[in-house]
């Protein structure tokens, strides 16, 4: 019997009370992480998946430098790249159906863009003029989630939602390596194998949190060893191994849609560029360790087995970097505009039905505008009065 | 209003009736904490909701209040409407995060477009005995999180009408149960169609004339006690239960206090950072110039609460609301 069977058939019937499972072995992860690329496996991998893939990856990397290049023009208040990690946050895009959810962090704009939604709109969180600029509901992303972990509760809480309605819901919940430090991290888990939830928990294990490595956030042989303890499997996966992220992915998401409960999956991966573009990373690593990475570039890997298998030539690669270009030249040209801000929307959604200090504030700030147009106004009629060649 | 006498409920009972018909109108309201199911919680409030309405609907979780609180906050998401018990007041804590980054929150990050409608039933406050970390009046926490409804009730009928208005609501409602009320009785007709008030309106629990007592859940019999032995000294004391914290009833305080000239804010919570510090500014602000004094509070001592055996110092009882209403400067008068 596997540990996955005798957990629907346990009862506690005493004596003894409780007896301690005996064979975790179906639910470790495999010593090395899975790969695809350049392996065997490869063959069997579905040819235009892997176009498409590299496509969102080129547009990935492109997207990366583009909101990169935005911070320093100012038009961006802060952005946490994931250039490097392009094949975990593509894959996790498309690996779902349009009905599922994607829970994800701060770092992942680039997932929620690689599922559909609009690159500006994606961005307002990090610009700093709305909190989340997208209907959650349209695309099925819940808002971008800045204290770690915390979404993680939330995909679980949404999966059993949708099984309870009998819905056919996956959720896909993303966290980074320091984000399994925190309590939200186990307790999610707890509550998800519990509940046999249809959810996956993808970790980007991107080797650091700001400036803490992994080696001082956790004793355990990997981070997916952390499944055994909840009795629910944990995957290994090469992160910049696209094929293989949206493989492995793929299978978790059959196995929650089939009603057997949620899958770790912790994606080996690097952090190519510091935290964010205020962090430095030269305080805490060495430019040759980011180097040795470059070797494993994901889009390489990749174009490497399409190049290598024929799958796609010269010109087919120009098509999907011009592709990449005209969506970032879009973009820069969106973000050079400023945003229209409404200073009364800072009391429109505090609650479905407002307190009256808040309305007595809102009719406040109200006033303080309205007293500043009238200024406004009577500087442009006092300018318009003056009379001629006065020198200001 | 009822004239045929009926059996006498208590506070618990009630709740657990506000529960079971909000979970019998509308499929989607769905309990959830810890121990709610066969045991019907620690406190019996949702005593036989889980063999009524199968563990699906009535869900003992693992013992994780983040986790309680965090998974409730994605079923909301996907349309649920949870109501969680959180056991007691000092075991929300670790909630706290989800609850003030996500809860109070997420209906303003997305612009109306993600509103959580869920409850948090907490209950509060002293004076059952309890042992360490069982009794705290952790009102002012909630109160200061914008986007919140804080609400407390201090009668049975309250405790059911607030409780389903608290439901329905479509704003996130922390639903403050006051611990040694839940035994308290009423004749409460659970059969007859309630008068539910909606969430945010103060009532004069008893009308008087020389001062207004301001307070809320555990301490309005207490203040009604204070009422009747106030009598003797020739004051007669009005009494306004707040109900509900945020939103907050400026007008029936304002005018309460415009009418009596004098008033008392009283609760378990701390005095300093408490409840009673915001409202005795707001009645200042509004009321100054029918103020004959200061706005006084008799609030629990700025200390840790206490153990069991001290309690009865350190909670506001009739004699030091007393106290304070005598210090309300009724020399000036004459
Ligand atoms: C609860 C909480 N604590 C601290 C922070 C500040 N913080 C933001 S990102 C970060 C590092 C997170 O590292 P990791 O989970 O590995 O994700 P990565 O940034 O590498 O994608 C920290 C400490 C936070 N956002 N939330
Ligand atoms: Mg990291």
């Amino acid at each position: 019997m596997t540990v996955m069977e005798q957990r629907g058939a346990y009862r506690p019937t005493p004596p003894p009370a409780w007896q301690p499972r005996t064979d975790p072995a179906p639910l470790l992860p495999d010593a090395l992480p899975h790969r695809v690329l350049g392996t065997r496996a490869a063959d069997r991998a579905d040819p235009d998946l892997l176009r498409r893939l590299y496509a969102e990856l080129v547009r990935g990397r492109r997207y990366n430098a583009q909101a990169t290049a935005l911070t320093k023009q100012g038009r961006l208040a802060v952005y946490p790249s994931s250039t490097g990690q392009e094949a975990c946050e593509v894959a996790a895009a498309l690996v779902l159906e349009e009905r599922d959810w994607l829970f994800p962090s701060y770092r992942d704009t680039l997932a929620a863009v690689a599922r559909g939604l609009d690159p500006v709109q994606a961005l307002t969180l990090l610009r700093g003029d709305r909190h989340t600029g997208y209907d959650p509901h349209e695309h099925r992303i819940a808002p971008l989630c800045t204290p770690l972990a915390t979404q993680l509760p939330h995909a679980v809480g949404l999966a059993h939602a949708a099984r309870l309605k009998g819905d056919d819901v996956v959720a896909l919940a993303l966290v980074g390596d320091g984000g399994t430090s925190e309590g939200d991290f186990h307790e999610a888990l707890n509550f998800a194998a519990v509940w046999q939830a249809p959810v996956v928990f993808l970790v980007q294990n991107n080797g650091f949190a700001i400036s803490v490595p992994l080696a001082k956030q956790t004793a355990a042989p990997s981070l997916a060893h952390k499944a055994v303890g909840y009795g629910m499997p944990g995957r290994l996966v090469d992160g910049n191994d696209a094929a293989a992220v949206h493989e492995v992915l793929g299978e978790a998401i059959a196995r929650a849609r089939a009603g057997l409960g949620p899958t770790l999956v912790e994606a080996v991966t690097y952090r190519m560029e510091a935290h964010t573009n205020a962090d430095d990373d030269k305080r805490y690593r060495e430019d040759a360790e980011v180097e040795a990475w470059r070797a494993h570039d994901p889009i390489a890997l990749l174009e490497r087995e399409l190049t290598e298998r024929g799958l796609l030539d010269e010109d087919g690669m120009r098509a999907v970097r011009e592709d990449a270009e005209a969506m970032a030249a879009d973009l820069r040209e969106r973000m050079n505009q400023d945003p229209v801000l409404d200073p009364m929307d800072l009391f429109a959604h505090v609650y479905a039905r407002p307190t009256t200090h808040l309305l007595e504030q809102e009719a406040q700030l109200r006033a303080e505008l309205d007293a500043e147009a009238r200024h406004h106004d009577d500087d442009a009629d006092a300018q318009s009065h003056e009379p001629e060649g006065t020198t200001r | 209003m009822t004239t045929v006498a009926v059996k006498p409920a208590t506070m618990a009972q009630a709740l657990g009736r506000a529960l079971r018909d909000a979970m019998t109108d509308d499929p989607t309201v769905h309990v959830m904490g810890e121990d709610v199911g066969a045991l019907g919680g620690v406190f019996r409030v949702t005593d036989g909701l889980a063999k009524e309405f199968g563990e699906d609907r009535v869900t003992d979780t693992p013992l994780a209040e983040a986790g309680i609180l965090g998974t409730a906050v994605g079923m909301a998401m996907y349309g649920l409407r949870p109501v969680v018990e959180m056991q007691f007041d000092a075991f929300a804590y670790p909630a706290f995060e989800q609850l003030i980054s996500h809860v109070a929150k997420m209906r303003n990050r997305t612009r109306g477009a993600m509103p959580l409608p869920l409850t948090v039933r907490v209950p509060y406050g002293g004076g059952i005995g309890g042992v360490e970390h069982h009794s705290d009046s952790s009102e002012a926490y909630y109160m200061a999180t914008p986007g919140l409804h804080v609400v407390t009730p201090a009668t049975v009928a309250d405790a059911y009408g607030l409780l389903r208005e608290a439901i329905a609501s479509d704003d996130p409602v922390v639903f403050l149960e006051p611990k040694r009320l839940y035994w308290s009785k009423d004749s409460w007709n659970p059969d007859e169609p309630q008068a539910v008030e909606p969430i945010g309106r103060a009532v004069v629990r008893r009308p008087g004339r020389s001062a207004t007592l301001i307070t809320y859940g555990p301490s309005v019999p207490v203040c009604l006690e204070a009422a009747d032995a106030a009598r003797a000294e020739g004051w007669d004391l009005e009494v306004v239960d707040l109900r509900s914290l945020v939103p907050f009833d400026d007008e029936t305080v304002a005018a309460s206090v415009r009418r009596t000239g004098r008033a008392v804010v009283v609760h378990e919570s701390g005095g300093y950072g408490g409840p009673g510090g915001e409202i005795a500014a707001r009645v200042t602000e509004r009321c100054f110039h029918h103020l004959e004094a200061p706005v006084l509070r008799v609030a629990g001592f700025d200390i840790p609460y206490p153990p069991p055996m001290l309690e009865r110092h350190h909670l506001p009882g009739v004699d030091r609301i007393l106290d304070a209403v005598a210090r309300l400067q009724w020399e000036a008068q004459s």
